[in-house]
């Protein structure tokens, strides 16, 4: 992704006259975008004016911004492309403010195009005026107000180029309604950007990888930590070449999830919060942490004093800064993580790690993520659930999620053997991303399969893009794991604040008389709304609610099947909980292994 | 640790520049002492000095962000290094000054290599430039006098002897 695009990057003609708005639709075409997300309204309406005249793009109308943005950014995590959203002034732009955060925490290279009220009016309160420069600058890696016709070329040049360059993130470009009619008589979008001040480092410099090797040799313990920055650089294969040709076991953060194929031997899954116990036990026992392309999380690290107490860190990172951050290290490698893979695979040598190989794989043995399969009751089980999307579904099938429990349902009990096929908001924690980044997705690839693992609190915050998935048939499948709870909540609300469930129960009891024998814990005498299967016959796709065990797999085996959008409702075992649990701020030591 | 830190800061001279320099100290609740903006040679680039003080560590991760925006060229940290640099503050001070007192005031002043930059029958302003201590020493002496206002410039840095990293980011720019 940090190559130009080849095609479509020729300069334009010198000496073509154009407007503003012309402008941006001749960018968007030399840059290679082929679906734009957004929604109009007046002060981008210039802008719409030009849209429908252009044969080399699609425009995905939405039906909210915020659904807007995620779907950019879901497209862009699949494709490894840069997602484009056009949205109106004021409240159109402030409802990207979550998606951009969204993509600025996850490093994915969106470009946000907002109207703006005409540049007179600028600072007047005038109607649907928002200061979006402001507003946005914390959430974006970088924006502009689009001062003169003269500078939008190379603006929206800039744009493309920082979005999808260096570690990537969403870029603003704000224009006023008056540059977007004004008229630039010597037009050509510019071959390169104009960032003196942006610097790159792709190649590492050799010395730190030369040190990195010195280590790698010296550890008798070494185990690798692989975050997002190997999807982002798209760098799985030298990744695996490294692993295996080392035989150093590799565990992922929950960016990392597909960077290395959980079903090889050396994979110890996910690490953190809710990794497995014998990821986390690798980190405590470890003498030298191999951190690649990650940056050292709280929900990945727990107590930071304590983490990966007896070993040497090596951190390689596209950016700088994070670089010691929450974590001193002993040697840094600066540089594109393909690249600095590609030089250390140059020097690779086989490592003595068969004890500890052996080790892990008896604590593998030992800790094996679990849970009570109630195979005698026709309760549904969430992590049963996920079983079965990962034995039904295609190969190459793409799994978003909400967040939550069903995100982490998901991330431990789905596995991924390649990268960009999981899709789910990490840094953040966007409720509602996962439904509309599953629509972007499928945009990206009409041909696979593409799921989105729902919790019934999550999907309704951005439910309206079903109209959507119809209209533009982007047949994605929503797997609901209702368990009639804001589940995640719920869950600390059990274990740290004395089962007080305050606000976190999206269902009443049936009558008053109810009331008292209604259980928090199973769906007797339990009042839902909505009937999310229901929901096929106003949109006009496929819907179908699960209450027992035993209709699980055909329903599931129906609802993959199906050529159109899917709502599967599955109503799971209410009181489930996600383990093992690392409480916020303890020791990855401390883990929580659930109840029996 | 603790100390104040003086940040040399190139950028582009581009409209919301400072906001995000600003931001990324606001941000973390550091309250900055003095900032200066002005051009360099190059109508392109401005150059701030910014003292804040602060931790240490928390300081050096700021750097690196600043390092990190599109719009900054070269970012350092004077107080982190070990070379000598030379920083300077213009300070304008209107005292209280009544005829008989002015020969006393303009002593101070030339003790300090000030001028006196007016005269008003009640007042004099008086203008000095110098380092922090200097500028320190002036005060308390004007101060007895009565001290009506104070205007800093707040302080301009530069490092002294040749500087490759600068020159190398100017060359860029």
């Amino acid at each position: 992704m940090n190559n130009e695009p080849a095609a479509g990057n020729s300069p334009s003609e010198p000496g073509i006259q154009k407007s503003g708005a012309e402008i941006v639709i001749d960018a968007l075409e030399k840059e290679g975008v082929e679906v734009v997300f957004g929604f109009p309204g007046g002060a981008i309406i210039d802008v719409f004016d030009r849209l429908n005249q252009s044969d080399r793009f699609e425009f995905i109308l939405t039906r909210h911004e915020q659904g807007a943005t995620h779907m950019a950014d879901g497209y862009a995590r699949a494709t490894g492309k840069v997602g484009v959203v056009i949205v109106t002034s004021g409240p159109g732009a402030t409802n990207t403010i979550t998606g951009l955060a969204n993509a600025m925490m996850d490093s994915i290279p969106i470009v946000v195009i907002s109207g703006q009220v005409p540049t007179s009016m600028i600072g007047n309160d005038a109607f649907q005026e928002a200061d979006v420069v402001g507003i946005s600058r914390p959430v974006s890696k970088h924006n502009y107000l689009v001062q003169t016709v003269e500078e939008l070329p190379v603006l929206l040049k800039n744009s493309f180029h920082i979005a999808r360059t260096g570690r990537p993130g969403p870029v603003v470009i704000d224009i006023p309604k008056d540059i977007q009619k004004a008229v630039l008589k010597n037009y050509s979008y510019p071959e390169k950007p104009d960032l003196p001040g942006y610097h790159v480092q792709m190649e590492p410099r050799i010395e730190n990888v030369k040190t990195a090797w010195e280590l790698i040799r010296a550890a008798e313990r070494p185990l690798i930590y692989a975050g997002g920055g190997v999807i982002n650089s798209n760098a799985a294969e030298e990744l695996l070449r490294f692993a295996t040709e080392t035989n150093i076991p590799v565990t992922t953060t929950f960016m990392g999830l597909g960077a290395f194929p959980e079903n090889h031997p050396l994979s110890l899954l996910m690490l953190g919060m809710h990794g497995t116990v014998y990821a986390n036990r690798a980190i405590q026992s470890c003498d030298l942490l191999i951190a690649i392309g990650a940056r050292f999380d709280d929900r990945v690290t727990g107590k930071i004093d304590e983490f990966a107490p007896h070993a040497k860190i090596i951190h390689m990172d596209i950016d700088p800064s994070s670089i010691s951050k929450n974590v001193p290290v002993d040697v840094d490698i600066v540089g594109d993580i393909q690249c600095i893979l590609r030089n250390l695979n140059k020097m690779i040598v086989p490592c003595n790690t068969k004890e500890w190989v052996k080790q892990i794989t008896e604590w593998k043995r030992q800790f094996p993520l679990w849970y009570n399969h109630h195979e005698d009751d026709e309760i549904i089980m969430p992590q049963h659930v996920i079983q079965m999307i990962d034995q039904l579904a295609d190969d190459d099938a793409i799994i978003c999620s909400e967040v939550g429990q069903n995100q982490m349902w998901a991330a431990q009990y789905y596995t991924f053997t390649k990268p960009r096929t999981w899709i789910s908001s990490g840094g953040l924690g966007t409720m509602g991303f996962g439904f509309p980044a599953a629509l972007g997705a499928q945009r990206g690839f009409p041909g696979r399969m593409v799921i989105d693992v729902a919790g019934d609190g999550s999907i309704q915050m951005n439910i309206q893009e079903l109209a959507t998935a119809i209209y533009y048939n982007l047949p994605v499948k929503i797997i609901i794991l209702n368990n009639g709870w804001l589940g995640m909540v719920r869950q600390w609300q059990d274990l740290f604040y004395a089962k007080n469930y305050s606000g976190t129960n999206l269902t009443r009891p049936c009558s008053k008389t109810d009331a008292a024998q209604s259980s928090p814990t199973d769906w007797t005498n339990i009042d839902y709304v909505p009937d999310f299967s229901k929901l096929s016959e106003p949109y006009g796709c496929w819907g179908r609610k699960v209450t027992k065990r035993g209709e699980l797999e055909e329903a599931m085996r129906e609802c993959l099947a199906c050529d159109r959008v899917a709502i599967l409702d599955v109503r799971i075992s209410r009181e489930e909980n996600v383990y093992p649990m690392v409480p916020a701020n303890a020791s990855l030591n401390q883990m929580i292994q659930g109840m029996a | 640790m603790m100390r104040r830190h003086i940040f040399y800061v190139l950028v582009e001279n581009r409209s919301g520049v400072l906001a995000r320099v600003a931001g990324l100290f606001s941000a973390r609740g550091f309250n900055i002492e003095s900032l200066t903006v002005g051009e360099t040679d190059s109508p392109r680039i401005s150059r701030m000095t910014i003292v804040v003080p602060g931790d240490d560590k928390i300081l050096d991760q700021v750097r690196k962000q600043l390092g990190k925006l599109i719009d900054v060229h070269d970012v350092r940290d004077f107080s982190m290094e070990t070379h000598d640099i030379v920083n300077r503050e213009l300070v304008l001070c209107k005292v209280n000054a009544e005829p008989s007192q002015r020969g006393d005031i303009v002593e101070i002043a030339n003790i300090f290599r000030a001028r006196i930059a007016d005269v008003s029958p009640q007042s004099m302003i008086v203008e000095a430039t110098g380092s922090e201590n200097k500028i320190a020493g002036l005060l308390k002496l004007l101060a007895p006098y009565g001290i009506i206002e104070v205007a800093r410039s707040g302080r301009v840095a530069m490092a002294r002897g040749n500087n490759e990293s600068i020159q190398n980011a100017r060359a860029v720019a």
